[in-house]
């Protein structure tokens, strides 16, 4: 957080000059509302969501009373979650090295110069500023087993001989919506990559031709190291959001069948909203929240790295 | 290489890059331009037999989709406009001040940024029925615009901080008192960055999925995202009008974000990488 020390620290004498109480309370004006919002809505949430977790509701809403920690056996009793737990990793792991390793071809691609290239960026984007939930059923009709247009093409290729209904088969199911995943997360992971490769100076690269460098060593000896940064940022936002993802599997299967394509978001959402077990949903929701916070812990981490710039 | 061929091969796989991308949106396009027998039909042709443009009139008596669309852009503007009024005094002071707790409080911003509302949707829903708000505009303008705070906060801080504040203090001088210039000098100085704040914010509030749902109940309270998926269910299935409303909903966004496309990595990435 470099950066932003250093812009503070010529910053107005005035309340210097106030005495103690005056002077710490002197920012709260202009901090309040924020402060308010993000305590009210985001903070209040994280607390509601623990303590829900802990009490015994019914399935109309109604507060029976505390419940211990029964919220927490009954989760850890249900026969779908190690399952959901290891398809969420599987779902995690696998969108987010697929999107980056295609984002560093990518990034490349939209750094190079050619005729076009800002109509290029401009397409890609478009994944990026769409509803994640309208490309997602926009995809969900194309894989439809009757008059989508994918089974359609792979018939007129020959590659099928007769409809495959995709989005039936939790394998086949998961592959495909990881594949939206991707599809959605390229863009950003993209333009991260690409605002790293604009950050690399020429010089580096004449240095290397002067050196008779080839362009393989070039790449994994300079532009990759130098992309160390950009990678580690996209990355863990990409974790992140992805790991939240909740449109894309609740529209094209639900989760379903039964509980054959859930990741822990649209597991919770079922306890809570189908199965109306709020209190264990809760449960699910701090588990979740636990996973997410170690994570942001990794990210915080790796942004105070000293080679990080903030 | 040929360097005329080097660039003759880029600009190919380019704009084949440019296809994949779009064509989801253009498959968007024909469906939603064919009439609604052909969408029965297996296997399913690639483009309409008769364009049916009408589909997109007919859309506006098939739902109540200016209802949708009117409370999507009220609970976008909304949440918009309340992020910016708590961003901006914050980020601006953070900007110009040295003060205790400084760090604390950017440290929050940065933390909460990592935040989804899907992974607090339990607990976001359980407080609106506490306090009453469930099915309500003001639910989702609030939800919306607290969980785009950080990010506003974070690029305009970063925008604020990069206007020297001689140019600040030379209209000071000049009499323009602090507010004035704060809005005479500063703002317009760090527009780019404003404008990408506002931009974001309106995008992911118009995109907001998983709390609408969850929150909003009648027709007439649900945002355009709730309200397309309903054109499809076990009932009936008018994908024509799904996606016709789709692109109502998606085509002015795309243009919104093309504008500010430039300026956003540096706000999302939260300044680590330039």
């Amino acid at each position: 957080m470099d950066g932003v020390t250093k812009a503070g620290r010529g910053a107005s004498s005035r309340p210097a000059r106030l005495p103690g109480l005056r002077r710490a309370l002197a920012p709260l004006p202009w901090l309040a509302p924020s402060l308010l919002l993000v305590g009210a809505v985001v903070l209040w949430p994280v607390v509601e969501m623990v303590r829900t977790s802990l009490l015994d509701i019914s399935s109309s809403g109604t507060t029976l009373g505390g419940a211990g920690t029964s919220n927490y056996t009954d989760l850890f009793d249900e026969p779908d979650l190690w399952p959901v737990l290891g398809r969420t990793l599987l779902w995690v792991a696998g969108v987010v090295v697929a999107a980056t390793v295609l984002s560093l071809a990518l990034g490349q691609l939209l750094h190079a110069r050619f005729p076009g290239r800002r109509a290029v960026r401009w397409a890609v984007i478009v994944p990026w500023a769409a509803s994640v939930l309208m490309t997602a059923l926009i995809w969900r009709w194309m894989l439809d087993n009757d008059s989508g247009v994918i089974n359609r093409v792979l018939l007129d290729l020959g590659v099928l001989d007769k409809p495959v209904n995709w989005l039936a088969h939790p394998a086949q199911a998961l592959l495909w919506m990881m594949g939206v995943a991707v599809f959605v997360t390229l863009p950003f992971t993209s333009f991260v990559i690409l605002a790293g490769l604009q950050s690399i100076p020429d010089d580096v690269y004449e240095a290397a031709r002067v050196d008779g460098a080839s362009a393989w060593t070039t790449y994994f000896r300079i532009t990759l190291p130098l992309l160390r940064p950009s990678l580690l940022i996209g990355t863990i936002v990409n974790v992140i959001n992805v790991f939240n993802n909740f449109p894309i599997i609740w529209s094209m299967t639900q989760g379903g069948p039964g509980h054959a394509t859930d990741i822990t978001t649209t597991f919770t959402y079922k306890i809570a909203f189908f199965d109306k077990h709020v209190g264990e949903s809760a449960a699910m929701a701090v588990v979740n929240f636990l996973l997410i916070l170690l994570m942001v812990l990794l990210y915080l981490r790796a942004v105070r790295r000293p080679g990080a710039r903030a | 290489m040929n360097k005329r061929f080097r660039v003759a091969l880029l600009a190919g796989v380019g704009w084949l890059v440019a296809l994949f991308f779009l064509l989801p949106y253009v498959e968007m396009l024909l469906t939603a331009l064919k009439p609604e027998r052909e969408l029965t039909r297996s296997p399913g042709g690639y483009l309409p037999s008769h364009w049916q443009w009408s589909n997109f009139t007919d859309v506006w008596s098939a739902a109540p989709l200016l209802t949708n669309l009117r409370v999507s852009l009220i609970v976008a503007g909304g949440a918009t406009a309340l992020t910016l009024a708590c961003a901006l005094p914050a980020a601006y002071y953070a900007a110009r001040n040295r003060f205790q707790g400084r760090g604390a409080f950017l440290l929050l911003v940065l933390v909460t940024q990592m935040f989804a509302p899907t992974a607090l949707v339990i607990g976001v829903y359980r407080e609106m029925v506490a306090l009453n708000l469930t099915d309500t505009l003001e639910a989702l303008i609030l939800v919306n615009a607290a969980f785009n705070l950080p990010f506003c906060v974070w690029i305009l801080h970063g925008s604020f901080s990069a206007v020297p504040k001689e140019l600040e203090e030379a209209a000071f001088l000049d009499g323009a008192g602090r507010i004035g210039a704060l809005f005479r000098v500063t703002l317009p100085v760090s527009l780019p960055g404003v404008v990408t704040a506002v931009v974001y914010t309106f995008i992911t509030a118009w995109n907001e999925y998983i709390v609408a749902l969850t929150v909003s109940v009648s027709d007439n309270r649900k945002p355009l995202t709730v309200a397309v998926p309903s054109f499809v269910t076990q009932y009936q299935e008018h994908w024509q009008y799904l996606f016709a409303t789709s692109l109502i909903a998606i085509v002015p966004v795309v243009l919104l974000f093309a504008l500010v496309e430039r300026y956003l990595i540096g706000g999302l990435t939260a300044g680590s990488v330039k």
